[in-house]
């Protein structure tokens, strides 16, 4: 076992991919960063991206498998496709996931359905890594999260991990999967830490992980959210509340049976997701375990989502937009009076 | 070329005023007294003012999230600037955009945007609502070296050309786009050839060169509105400036700041005095008044009151059921 950050179990994983398979390339803006064409050498692996995450990578694998592109997302998004579909095991980063619409094309309409629709013969293995998350203070075109964007789309999978383990495990599984994954980071979790074991396995996509159990109440924690449920649950504890968190991990394909298992045991439902509310995952969570779950229920199902406004810059602001463990453990005491 | 004593007195004291802000506010990133990214535009003064001289004050432009020296040479207020910076009540977007996103629609600046090249096609916007109503309003973009390779870029030069807008395109060709030098991301050695596949007329000129800077706009306008065109236009400068604060700048060697010190559009500015027969005690008392106001705008933002959490409830819609924005 080791201590790793979210950040490095992601490195560890890229490089593991990278030595596993020769397919395996990389693409995004300012992986590797420097000046002079000519010779490629001088201050090279610079920046590894804005948070370091791809530090290293270059001087270990060349400049043929990681490509410093330019800042035409569409370009090397859609570049992505046709490699996948040939034969290659393309990673690119988005480096914020706001930038989404610049080269949503590539994504929604390409990527996604091109094995649908042209009967299935071909695969396209490719990983979209990018940043998510609000609580940085980067305002309204650095913060968001998007997960449902994604998620709304036949053909694509999404990713979303928590902790260091399921950032490295997942990811391990990401870029051996066949399909397109969408493969989210959070900005504010890159330098929490926890132990890695040394060879971690795969961890398979569409299982979710309970990080608590409990009897009383069942808490779905999207991505940072767990670290606020992990607090309130604590909290609550004192005052005799068990609470039981689900970390879904993967929201396509999303483990339902997972949740509904919680409930089951629960009766009592709280969602909790940074995001804007409408169309969310939260509110597709809900409606799933209200229509599969409806005799086990004693509650209503309770969303804890940002408010329908985009991501406000000053910190009093932000603050309020991001659900909080104040916040949370008041609408569990909502839901327990039931 | 002449100019008008007050346009004079204007240039230099808005080149301080963007250095001396720019570099008080790396002094309070470094003490991590500002919430969130800050990206500063040391080395872009020439640029702003020089363009920003030749347009009238309610003219259109864009900017981007390296806006605070296009928002001071487009004359909004200094304290509101600052207040914004510092996520107050009273900042120019009322806390809401913060350093990224400094612009008052008021002083004709359309947006400072976040996605890179998101400003060519909304400025091209409003030069066609300008035609279209028989406007007198020019419009401007400005974008970095970085951007031409974007499609919206792409996408707004072919229109406004098709179109016959007149308006400015404005590249600020500063070396680099983050960590990546433009000899790393460009085979095109000009930037202003890439304009020519769209049969765009382009000019270039010295961006350290604020009355360089200054005549090549003033043409660019007149010559945009008389042949009713489009125009793109390279300023070739050095962003001293890491991409944000905290960016170590590793990749940018020493020798190549050293050099480029030589040519920082301050100091050129400053020999170029004597040209218009401005005193070094005339100089002298621009840099202070410039650096009066400055200190000020920082005191002021300082003692500001934050804004309310449930503010940014606020300006979402125009309209819309109140109830339904807040969902928590
Ligand atoms: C669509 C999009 N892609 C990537 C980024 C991240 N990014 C922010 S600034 C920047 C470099 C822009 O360089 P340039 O256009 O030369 O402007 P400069 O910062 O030098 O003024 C990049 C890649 C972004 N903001 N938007
Ligand atoms: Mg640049």
């Amino acid at each position: 076992m080791t201590i790793l950050t979210v950040k490095e179990a992601i490195n560890q994983a890229l490089v593991e991919s990278f030595t596993n398979d020769k397919n395996v390339i990389l693409m995004g803006e300012d992986i590797a960063g420097g000046k002079g064409r000519e010779q490629y050498q001088g201050t090279q692996d610079a920046w590894g991206g804005p948070f370091g995450v791809t530090q290293g990578l270059l001087t270990k694998f060349g400049p043929e498998r990681v490509r410093d592109t330019t800042i035409a997302e569409a370009g090397f998004f859609g570049a992505a496709v046709g490699a996948a579909m040939t034969g290659l095991r393309p990673i690119v980063e988005l480096m914020y996931v706001d930038f989404a619409g610049v080269c949503f094309d590539q994504l929604m309409n390409q990527a996604a359905k091109m094995r649908y629709m042209f009967g299935g013969k071909q695969n396209v293995p490719m990983v979209v890594r990018t940043v998510v998350g609000a609580g940085f203070r980067a305002g309204s075109e650095h913060s968001q999260t998007l997960y449902s964007l994604y998620t709304h789309i036949p053909g694509l999978k999404v990713v979303a991990p928590y902790d260091a383990i399921d950032a490295k495990g997942l990811l391990l599984s990401s870029i051996i999967d066949n399909d397109p994954v969408i493969f989210m980071e959070h900005k504010r979790l890159y330098m929490s830490k926890c132990e890695v074991p040394e060879n971690l396995k795969p961890i398979p996509l569409g299982k979710g992980r309970i990080r608590k159990k409990g009897k009383d109440i069942t808490i779905v924690a999207i991505q940072r959210m767990n670290l606020f449920a992990e607090e309130a649950a604590n909290i609550l504890v004192d005052e005799g509340v068990e609470c039981e968190i689900i970390d879904p991990r993967t929201y396509s394909p999303l483990d339902e049976a997972l949740l509904y298992e919680s409930v089951k045991k629960t009766g009592k439902v709280i969602i909790i997701d940074e995001s804007n509310p409408k169309c969310s995952l939260a509110s597709e969570i809900s409606s799933l375990i209200s229509e599969n779950c409806f005799s086990d229920l004693k509650a209503p199902i309770l969303k804890l989502t940002a408010p329908h406004t985009p991501v406000p810059f000053s910190p009093p602001m932000e603050d309020f937009y991001i659900p909080s463990t104040k916040k949370i453990i008041k609408s569990i005491k909502t839901i327990l009076k039931y | 070329m002449n100019i008008d004593q007050n346009k004079l007195k204007w240039i230099y004291k808005k080149l301080f005023t963007i250095r001396f802000f720019e570099e008080k506010i790396k002094k309070i990133a470094k003490e991590k007294l500002v919430p969130g990214y800050l990206h500063t535009c040391i080395g872009s003064e020439a640029i702003c003012v020089g363009v920003m001289s030749a347009l009238n004050e309610d003219d259109w432009i864009s900017s981007t999230y390296r806006n605070h020296g296009h928002a001071i040479a487009k004359n909004c207020e200094l304290k509101e600037i600052t207040s914004e910076i510092f996520g107050r009540k009273t900042g120019i977007c009322k806390g809401k955009g913060g350093s990224m996103h400094i612009s008052d629609f008021n002083k004709g600046m359309l947006g400072s945007f976040g996605i890179v090249a998101a400003g060519p096609p909304v400025v091209l916007g409003a030069a066609l609502q300008e035609k279209i109503n028989k406007g007198s309003k020019n419009s401007v973009t400005f974008f970095g070296d970085g951007a031409i390779h974007n499609g919206a870029f792409h996408e707004a030069a072919g229109l406004a050309k098709l179109w016959d807008i007149p308006m400015l395109f404005v590249c600020e060709n500063n070396g680099y786009a983050e960590a990546t030098a433009t000899d790393w991301h460009l085979n095109t050695k000009n930037l202003s050839d890439i304009s020519r596949a769209y049969n765009m007329i382009s000019y270039r000129g010295d961006g350290n060169n604020v009355f360089e800077v200054r005549e090549i706009t003033q043409n660019a306008l007149n010559e945009s509105i008389k042949k009713n065109t489009p125009i793109f236009l390279e300023f070739k400068n050095y962003r001293f400036s890491g991409q944000y604060e905290g960016d170590t700048q590793l990749y940018q060697p020493l020798e190549e700041i050293n050099e480029a010190k030589k040519t920082d559009p301050i100091k050129i500015a400053i020999e170029k005095a004597n040209d218009y027969k401005l005193s070094s005690i005339e100089i002298n008392n621009f840099k202070k008044q410039a650096l009066d106001e400055v200190e000020e705008a920082f005191k002021f933002a300082e003692t500001q009151p934050w804004p309310e959490p449930e503010d940014s409830l606020n300006d979402v819609y125009v309209n819309y059921p109140k109830n339904l924005i807040l969902k928590v």
